[in-house]
Protein backbone atom coordinates (compact mmCIF):
# COMPACT_ATOMS: atom_id res chain seq x y z
CA UNK A 1 0.00 0.00 0.00
CA UNK A 2 1.17 3.48 -0.85
CA UNK A 3 1.84 6.24 1.66
CA UNK A 4 -0.96 8.13 3.30
CA UNK A 5 -1.30 11.22 5.49
CA UNK A 6 -4.19 10.20 7.67
CA UNK A 7 -6.12 7.07 8.53
CA UNK A 8 -9.79 6.52 9.25
CA UNK A 9 -11.00 3.28 10.78
CA UNK A 10 -14.64 2.77 9.83
CA UNK A 11 -14.67 -0.90 10.82
CA UNK A 12 -18.02 -2.12 12.07
CA UNK A 13 -19.88 0.86 10.64
CA UNK A 14 -22.61 0.40 8.10
CA UNK A 15 -23.95 2.48 5.19
CA UNK A 16 -23.81 5.46 4.98
CA UNK A 17 -21.45 6.06 7.92
CA UNK A 18 -18.13 5.07 6.25
CA UNK A 19 -18.80 7.58 3.46
CA UNK A 20 -19.93 10.32 5.85
CA UNK A 21 -16.92 9.82 8.14
CA UNK A 22 -14.60 9.85 5.13
CA UNK A 23 -16.16 13.05 3.84
CA UNK A 24 -15.57 14.67 7.23
CA UNK A 25 -11.97 13.46 7.40
CA UNK A 26 -11.27 14.69 3.87
CA UNK A 27 -12.70 18.10 4.69
CA UNK A 28 -9.99 18.52 7.33
CA UNK A 29 -7.20 17.57 4.91
CA UNK A 30 -5.35 19.81 2.52
CA UNK A 31 -5.63 19.32 -1.21
CA UNK A 32 -3.34 16.55 -2.47
CA UNK A 33 -3.20 14.74 0.88
CA UNK A 34 -4.14 11.06 1.02
CA UNK A 35 -6.66 9.49 3.37
CA UNK A 36 -6.57 5.77 4.11
CA UNK A 37 -9.92 4.25 5.06
CA UNK A 38 -10.52 0.84 6.60
CA UNK A 39 -14.04 -0.56 6.41
CA UNK A 40 -15.89 -3.82 6.93
CA UNK A 41 -19.11 -2.91 5.11
CA UNK A 42 -19.02 -4.83 1.79
CA UNK A 43 -21.17 -2.10 0.21
CA UNK A 44 -18.39 0.39 0.79
CA UNK A 45 -16.38 -1.01 -2.15
CA UNK A 46 -18.84 0.29 -4.71
CA UNK A 47 -19.74 3.29 -2.58
CA UNK A 48 -16.20 4.67 -2.35
CA UNK A 49 -15.83 4.28 -6.10
CA UNK A 50 -19.03 6.28 -6.60
CA UNK A 51 -18.06 8.77 -3.93
CA UNK A 52 -14.76 9.52 -5.66
CA UNK A 53 -16.42 9.88 -9.07
CA UNK A 54 -18.99 12.32 -7.77
CA UNK A 55 -16.77 14.43 -5.53
CA UNK A 56 -13.73 14.72 -7.78
CA UNK A 57 -11.41 13.14 -5.19
CA UNK A 58 -9.19 10.38 -6.57
CA UNK A 59 -9.58 6.78 -5.47
CA UNK A 60 -5.94 5.67 -5.68
CA UNK A 61 -6.45 2.17 -4.36
CA UNK A 62 -9.29 -0.11 -3.39
CA UNK A 63 -8.49 -3.52 -2.01
CA UNK A 64 -8.73 -6.08 0.76
CA UNK A 65 -6.34 -6.55 3.66
CA UNK A 66 -6.77 -9.09 6.45
CA UNK A 67 -10.42 -9.52 5.60
CA UNK A 68 -11.14 -5.79 5.67
CA UNK A 69 -11.64 -3.31 2.85
CA UNK A 70 -9.00 -0.65 2.46
CA UNK A 71 -9.20 2.50 0.36
CA UNK A 72 -6.78 5.28 -0.46
CA UNK A 73 -8.36 8.57 -1.50
CA UNK A 74 -6.45 11.66 -2.54
CA UNK A 75 -8.20 14.92 -1.84
CA UNK A 76 -8.83 17.04 -4.93
CA UNK B 1 -20.21 22.43 -12.40
CA UNK B 2 -23.27 23.82 -10.67
CA UNK B 3 -24.35 22.22 -7.43
CA UNK B 4 -26.89 19.42 -7.77
CA UNK B 5 -30.05 19.55 -5.70
CA UNK B 6 -32.02 16.88 -3.89
CA UNK B 7 -35.56 17.48 -2.63
CA UNK B 8 -37.22 14.99 -0.28
CA UNK B 9 -40.70 14.81 1.21
CA UNK B 10 -40.67 12.79 4.46
CA UNK B 11 -44.10 11.59 5.53
CA UNK B 12 -43.51 8.61 7.81
CA UNK B 13 -42.93 8.69 11.55
CA UNK B 14 -41.85 5.16 12.43
CA UNK B 15 -38.37 4.09 13.50
CA UNK B 16 -37.72 2.13 10.31
CA UNK B 17 -39.14 4.68 7.87
CA UNK B 18 -37.30 7.49 9.59
CA UNK B 19 -34.07 6.17 8.10
CA UNK B 20 -34.44 6.70 4.33
CA UNK B 21 -34.81 10.50 4.42
CA UNK B 22 -31.86 11.00 6.78
CA UNK B 23 -29.61 8.43 5.04
CA UNK B 24 -30.23 9.91 1.61
CA UNK B 25 -30.06 13.53 2.75
CA UNK B 26 -26.77 13.08 4.64
CA UNK B 27 -25.17 11.06 1.86
CA UNK B 28 -26.24 13.49 -0.85
CA UNK B 29 -24.84 16.35 1.21
CA UNK B 30 -21.54 14.44 1.49
CA UNK B 31 -21.52 14.09 -2.29
CA UNK B 32 -21.90 17.83 -2.67
CA UNK B 33 -25.65 18.15 -3.18
CA UNK B 34 -27.70 20.97 -1.77
CA UNK B 35 -30.51 19.21 0.11
CA UNK B 36 -33.93 20.21 1.40
CA UNK B 37 -36.31 17.92 3.25
CA UNK B 38 -39.97 18.81 3.64
CA UNK B 39 -41.52 17.04 6.64
CA UNK B 40 -45.25 16.51 6.47
CA UNK B 41 -47.86 14.47 8.35
CA UNK B 42 -46.17 11.77 10.50
CA UNK B 43 -42.76 12.76 9.16
CA UNK B 44 -42.96 15.73 11.54
CA UNK B 45 -42.08 13.35 14.37
CA UNK B 46 -38.60 13.09 12.85
CA UNK B 47 -38.03 16.74 13.71
CA UNK B 48 -38.75 16.51 17.42
CA UNK B 49 -35.77 17.03 19.72
CA UNK B 50 -36.76 13.94 21.64
CA UNK B 51 -36.86 11.23 18.97
CA UNK B 52 -39.18 8.63 20.41
CA UNK B 53 -40.05 6.51 17.40
CA UNK B 54 -41.53 3.04 17.37
CA UNK B 55 -41.72 0.24 14.90
CA UNK B 56 -44.65 -2.13 14.42
CA UNK B 57 -45.12 -5.31 12.46
CA UNK B 58 -48.86 -4.69 12.31
CA UNK B 59 -49.99 -3.96 8.78
CA UNK B 60 -46.49 -4.85 7.61
CA UNK B 61 -46.39 -8.53 6.65
CA UNK B 62 -43.03 -7.94 4.99
CA UNK B 63 -41.21 -7.35 8.26
CA UNK B 64 -38.83 -10.25 8.98
CA UNK B 65 -39.70 -11.83 12.33
CA UNK B 66 -37.32 -13.87 14.51
CA UNK B 67 -40.11 -16.41 15.02
CA UNK B 68 -43.37 -16.73 13.07
CA UNK B 69 -46.13 -14.96 14.99
CA UNK B 70 -49.88 -14.74 14.34
CA UNK B 71 -51.10 -11.20 13.68
CA UNK B 72 -53.43 -11.31 16.69
CA UNK B 73 -50.44 -11.89 18.98
CA UNK B 74 -48.57 -8.99 17.40
CA UNK B 75 -51.44 -6.74 18.53
CA UNK B 76 -51.03 -7.60 22.22
CA UNK B 77 -50.01 -4.82 24.66
CA UNK B 78 -46.26 -4.44 24.92
CA UNK B 79 -45.53 -6.04 21.56
CA UNK B 80 -44.77 -2.73 19.87
CA UNK B 81 -42.30 -1.79 22.60
CA UNK B 82 -40.70 -5.22 22.32
CA UNK B 83 -40.36 -4.97 18.52
CA UNK B 84 -38.90 -1.48 18.84
CA UNK B 85 -36.34 -2.68 21.37
CA UNK B 86 -35.40 -5.65 19.20
CA UNK B 87 -35.05 -3.48 16.10
CA UNK B 88 -32.80 -1.01 17.93
CA UNK B 89 -30.62 -3.83 19.26
CA UNK B 90 -30.31 -5.36 15.81
CA UNK B 91 -29.35 -2.03 14.25
CA UNK B 92 -26.72 -1.41 16.91
CA UNK B 93 -25.27 -4.90 16.47
CA UNK B 94 -24.99 -4.36 12.70
CA UNK B 95 -23.27 -0.98 12.97
CA UNK B 96 -26.26 0.94 11.64
CA UNK B 97 -26.22 4.55 12.80
CA UNK B 98 -28.87 5.76 15.21
CA UNK B 99 -31.46 8.14 13.76
CA UNK B 100 -30.16 10.87 16.08
CA UNK B 101 -26.66 10.47 14.67
CA UNK B 102 -27.85 10.61 11.06
CA UNK B 103 -30.02 13.62 11.81
CA UNK B 104 -27.08 15.38 13.46
CA UNK B 105 -24.97 14.68 10.38
CA UNK B 106 -27.70 16.24 8.24
CA UNK B 107 -27.74 19.33 10.45
CA UNK B 108 -23.93 19.58 10.29
CA UNK B 109 -24.06 19.28 6.50
CA UNK B 110 -26.57 22.14 6.38
CA UNK B 111 -29.46 20.09 5.06
CA UNK B 112 -32.40 22.46 5.13
CA UNK B 113 -35.40 21.08 7.00
CA UNK B 114 -38.88 22.46 6.53
CA UNK B 115 -41.91 21.53 8.62
CA UNK B 116 -45.24 21.55 6.83
CA UNK B 117 -47.26 24.36 8.44
CA UNK B 118 -50.64 22.80 7.70
CA UNK B 119 -49.89 19.46 9.37
CA UNK B 120 -48.07 21.17 12.27
CA UNK B 121 -51.35 22.99 12.94
CA UNK B 122 -53.50 19.94 12.20
CA UNK B 123 -51.75 17.67 14.70
CA UNK B 124 -50.96 20.52 17.11
CA UNK B 125 -47.21 20.01 17.03
CA UNK B 126 -45.29 22.65 18.95
CA UNK B 127 -42.47 24.02 16.76
CA UNK B 128 -40.54 24.64 20.00
CA UNK B 129 -40.21 20.85 20.28
CA UNK B 130 -38.39 20.71 16.95
CA UNK B 131 -34.60 20.81 16.63
CA UNK B 132 -33.16 24.30 16.00
CA UNK B 133 -33.02 25.53 12.43
CA UNK B 134 -36.30 24.03 11.25
CA UNK B 135 -38.38 26.43 9.17
CA UNK B 136 -42.11 26.32 8.63
CA UNK B 137 -43.52 26.38 5.14
CA UNK B 138 -46.23 25.22 2.81
CA UNK B 139 -46.50 23.34 -0.47
CA UNK B 140 -45.45 26.40 -2.47
CA UNK B 141 -42.29 26.70 -0.34
CA UNK B 142 -41.45 23.10 -1.21
CA UNK B 143 -41.92 23.65 -4.94
CA UNK B 144 -39.65 26.68 -4.93
CA UNK B 145 -36.74 24.34 -4.23
CA UNK B 146 -38.13 21.09 -5.71
CA UNK B 147 -38.83 22.75 -9.04
CA UNK B 148 -35.11 23.38 -9.43
CA UNK B 149 -34.03 20.00 -8.07
CA UNK B 150 -32.23 17.22 -9.94
CA UNK B 151 -33.75 14.49 -7.78
CA UNK B 152 -37.07 14.62 -5.98
CA UNK B 153 -38.24 11.84 -3.66
CA UNK B 154 -41.43 11.16 -1.75
CA UNK B 155 -40.70 8.97 1.26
Amino acid sequence: MANFDQELDASGLNCPLPILRAKKALAALESGKVLRIIATDPGSVKDFDSFAKQTGNTLLESGEENGKFVFLIRKA
Amino acid sequence: MSQKKLAIIATKGTLDWGYPPFILASTAAALGYEVQVFFSFYGLKLLQKNLDLKVSSLGNPGMPMPIPMPVLLQALPGMQALMTMMMKQKMKAKGVASLEELRNLCVEAEVKMIACQMTVDLFEFNPKDFIPGVELGGAATFFEFAGESDICLYL
